[in-house]
């Protein structure tokens, strides 16, 4: 059996006694190495996730497990050292005056020597191809040099997962498309976890793994290629299934043989391809 | 109204070590109730050309030509306001612009504004909750307690209570998950239709673009690059590649399609059902010639 | 950025004073704004002029930049000095102003502490001229560090500064879309009368504050994410180090002291 690296054991949160359930016994495990996408839609519960794994938010039930710790309070730095975030708002995450003193500020947090973190910030900032920037300023950045600063601050401190909370959904379809391939390079070039939040199906068809989420529970733990088969009830809890699926679905209703959910156009094309064979 | 850009520059603090050309000799027409996409990359010079519509910025050469008001760099505009109320602009992330105790009066701010008595102001209030999907019992709660989404339909509505002829959208739909996103751009085109506005859309989808609009602009650079019917903007594809835009997903897919079987396949707007049927005939109706 | 207005503007360059350690330049205009009072005679001040102008000079801006960029000032000096002409009653009648007596003890004194008060300006504003706000920032953490003993949140301060600079920028776009915002709903900033003016402000600023307020929860979760506990146990990236060239200007000062005190009478 393989060692889980997180784990949500009967999880329920609420922002206080009066406010509703915002998560409600959710229990699910992600394993090293592994690309799990969280979706859902707007207020499902998805980013209270993220907040519950590295301690910025503590559950009223349930237990969280981070790399063998129970995450509390006397555990939270311990757990944050292994778990790094990317936020949604650019300008909300970026501390220092520059690229450079923003990636040093979790160097500094965790005591790192100087030259070492040099070394470290030339390296994460070249992984993300943000070496060029050393001194720019955040507003002159744009979004998606920003958020890729933040994925470096990360990267910088070597964890062993990586959350992304909706860290796309302020950026234009330039600066989503930076950050995808920045993250898809990142994951195979460093052993780390990888926890992908959105909404958007389109950013879910690499990860390994894919949890729905509907109302505070977990609605669904599939495989993206099983996700993708789901359409009307995606669309019922507000989700929407990328054109491929929708395509191949009414090519399914009109009879065409499609044997494999695509999750690219190439895919379609290739069932398409072995249909038209077929003939 | 009319919309008419001639020879139009912007220049940001001209003069300075900080001046920026931000759009330049960006000329072009809309007629009175059309739906025109305005497509570009950031930086393209999208967000300096809607504010000439409402007059926030006032070109530094040519004219801009709104119904009967016309903007240039020599003389203001004496009906600003007049202007302002009947061109309403729904900025991005329009939520940030809620500042009033409650839901009701934060509506009504923009027609109080412009003179609307409190009689028509509470009929507006009631029509235009109605059109953004807010219920009744919201009214008197403060904007602030309300859901990100609940909190971007009120701001809309707060536009719409001005009862523009024009509306300005600047990517209405930034941040909300696909049902929102398909909610509110189904409202705004309904709202189009039903009171024959003239919508100026500023948006990076390009599905949004192909499916909504009457007309799309292209720019690049601060200028014009391509405008046209959307179905035939969008089929061109290595002029938009020249400019790094995507085509919309259904016209690449065909654009694979004709490489990979060598079929023709046009795009012509056609619905996705048709679309299969068309390549399950192809499909089909090449085997038959083997 | 339109206005000529210098105070607190920063221009990067290359120059000795730029690249002097931003200690050096603190220390040297604390004791610059104090030893000002100890000059008394022409020579005095001329020594100070001269100290004063030549340091202008090493900055590379155009002197007359620096001149017209203190333009507000220089109503305060010259009302400084007409005021002292009026008023002070020493020495001898010189001339009658509109009937006012001038004396002679009102010129010399006005002079001096017109001079006086351009001399400081012109200093501190070389300053900020060429020290970016973060390397303030940094030298005065620095220099307040032995106040940690003491408990004064030195570095908490240091970095309450420069998280304020960071967010300078961005909250003054903020603003201007706000405005923009509240403009197409018809509020006018520009025009009307004072009281409606005023009352158009808060539209304004109800929004721009609830903003900066999430703003500033999302920065603090997003800095405890990143393993901030407050100042133990960081380390620094910026550091600042003390070169020659600091050494050899702390000695020019030193001269400049010890000539002031001989040039006194």
């Amino acid at each position: 059996m393989r060692q889980s690296f997180i784990e949500f054991n009967n999880v329920s949160f609420r922002y206080g006694e009066e406010h509703p359930w915002v998560l409600k016994n959710v229990s699910f495990v992600i394993y090293p190495d592994e690309w799990v996408a969280i979706i859902g839609h707007n207020g499902s519960g998805k980013s209270t996730i993220a907040k519950l794994i590295n301690g910025l938010l503590f559950p009223q039930e349930g237990e969280i497990i981070v790399d063998g710790l129970k995450v509390s309070q006397d555990t939270i730095w311990e757990v944050r050292k292994s778990v790094g975030m990317v936020f949604q708002n650019p300008d909300n995450q970026f501390v220092g005056t520059t690229v450079r003193d923003d990636v040093a500020f979790g160097l500094e947090n965790r005591g790192v020597p100087r030259p070492e973190m040099i070394k470290r910030i030339d390296s994460s900032l070249t992984a993300v191809s943000m070496n060029d920037y050393l001194l720019h300023e955040p507003h002159r950045l744009s979004g998606g040099q920003k958020q890729r600063v933040a994925i470096a601050s990360i990267l910088a401190i070597s964890p062993k997962v990586i959350i992304l909370d909706e860290a796309t959904a302020m950026l234009d379809p330039t600066g989503r498309l930076e950050i995808m391939s920045t993250i898809t390079e990142v994951q195979d070039k460093h052993n780390l976890a990888l926890v992908t939040i959105t909404h958007d199906l389109n950013e879910i068809t690499k990860a390994d793994r894919v949890i729905v989420m509907n109302d505070g529970k977990v609605w669904l733990e599939a495989t993206p290629r099983e996700v993708f088969t789901k359409k009307e009830e995606l669309q019922l809890i507000g989700l929407d299934t990328p054109f491929v699926s929708k395509l191949a679905d009414q090519l399914t209703n009109l009879g065409v043989e499609i044997n494999n959910q695509p999750l690219s156009h190439e895919e379609l094309l290739e069932e398409l391809w072995i249909s038209h064979s077929k003939m | 109204m009319d919309i008419s850009f001639e020879n139009v520059a912007y220049t940001y603090q001209p003069k300075t070590p900080f001046e920026h050309r931000a759009i330049h000799d960006l000329s072009f027409q809309v007629s009175s109730g059309t739906f025109v996409a305005i497509v570009g990359h950031t930086g393209s010079g999208k967000s300096t050309l809607i504010q000439h519509l409402n007059g926030l910025l006032r070109p530094t050469q040519g004219q801009v030509t709104i119904g009967d008001y016309q903007l240039s760099s020599d003389k203001k505009l004496k009906e600003m306001k007049e202007l302002r109320r009947r061109v309403g602009v729904v900025f991005q992330y329009p939520e940030h612009q809620l500042f009033e105790e409650t839901v009701a009066k934060d509506i009504a701010f923009g027609p109080a504004n412009f003179g609307v008595d409190q009689a028509e102001i509470k009929k507006r209030t009631y029509e235009v909750i109605q059109a953004v999907q807010i219920p009744e019992d919201l009214l008197e709660r403060s904007p602030f307690d309300l859901s990100g989404g609940q909190m971007r339909r009120v701001a809309i509505a707060g536009v719409l209570a001005m009862e523009p002829e024009v509306l300005v959208l600047d990517e209405p739909t930034a941040g909300l998950d696909p049902r929102g996103q398909k909610d509110i751009m189904d409202m705004f085109y309904r709202l189009h239709q039903e009171k024959n506005l003239t919508t100026v859309l500023v948006t990076h989808s390009m599905e949004d673009a192909l499916h909504y609009a009457d007309h799309v602009i292209i720019l690049d650079h601060g200028t014009k690059y391509m405008e046209g019917k959307p179905a035939e903007v969008f089929v061109k594809k290595e002029e938009l590649n020249k400019v790094q835009l995507d085509l919309p997903e259904v016209i690449q897919f065909i654009f694979k399609v004709e490489e990979k079987f060598g079929f023709r396949l046009t795009y012509r707007g056609q619905e996705l059902s048709e679309l299969a049927q068309e390549l399950k005939e192809l499909i089909r109706g090449a085997d038959n010639h083997e | 950025m339109n206005n000529a207005f210098i105070i607190g503007q920063y221009i990067p360059g290359e120059s000795i004073i730029h690249r002097l350690d931003p200690r050096t330049k603190i220390t040297i205009i604390f004791f610059f704004v104090i030893i000002v009072f100890f000059a008394n005679s022409i020579a005095s001040y001329g020594l100070l002029t001269v100290f004063s102008i030549g340091s202008a000079l090493a900055t590379r801006i155009k002197l007359s930049y620096i001149i017209k960029g203190l333009t507000p000032v220089w109503f305060l000096i010259i009302f400084t000095f007409i005021l002292h002409l009026v008023v002070t009653r020493e020495g001898d009648v010189l001339f009658e102003l509109l009937s006012f007596p001038v004396y002679s003890g009102a010129v010399a004194q006005g002079s001096a502490i017109s001079l006086r008060f351009f001399l400081l300006i012109l200093v501190t504003s070389l300053l900020t001229l060429t020290t970016s706000p973060i390397e303030i920032t940094d030298a005065i953490e620095s220099l307040l560090h032995p106040l940690k003993r003491i408990k004064f949140p030195v570095h908490e301060l240091a970095l309450m500064m420069s998280i304020s600079l960071r967010f300078i920028p961005t909250l003054m776009q903020e603003t201007e879309k706000i405005s923009k915002a509240q403009a197409s709903r018809g509020v006018d900033f520009k025009t009307g009368p004072i009281k409606e003016r005023l009352q158009a402000i808060v539209p304004l600023l109800v929004p721009l504050f609830v903003s900066a307020f999430k703003r500033a929860e999302e920065l603090a979760m997003a800095m405890e994410a990143r393993g901030y506990q407050g100042g133990e146990g960081r380390t620094k990236l910026r550091e600042l180090k003390i070169k020659p060239i600091d050494i050899v200007t702390f000695g020019i000062f030193c001269l400049i002291i010890i000539g002031l005190y001989l040039t006194r009478t």
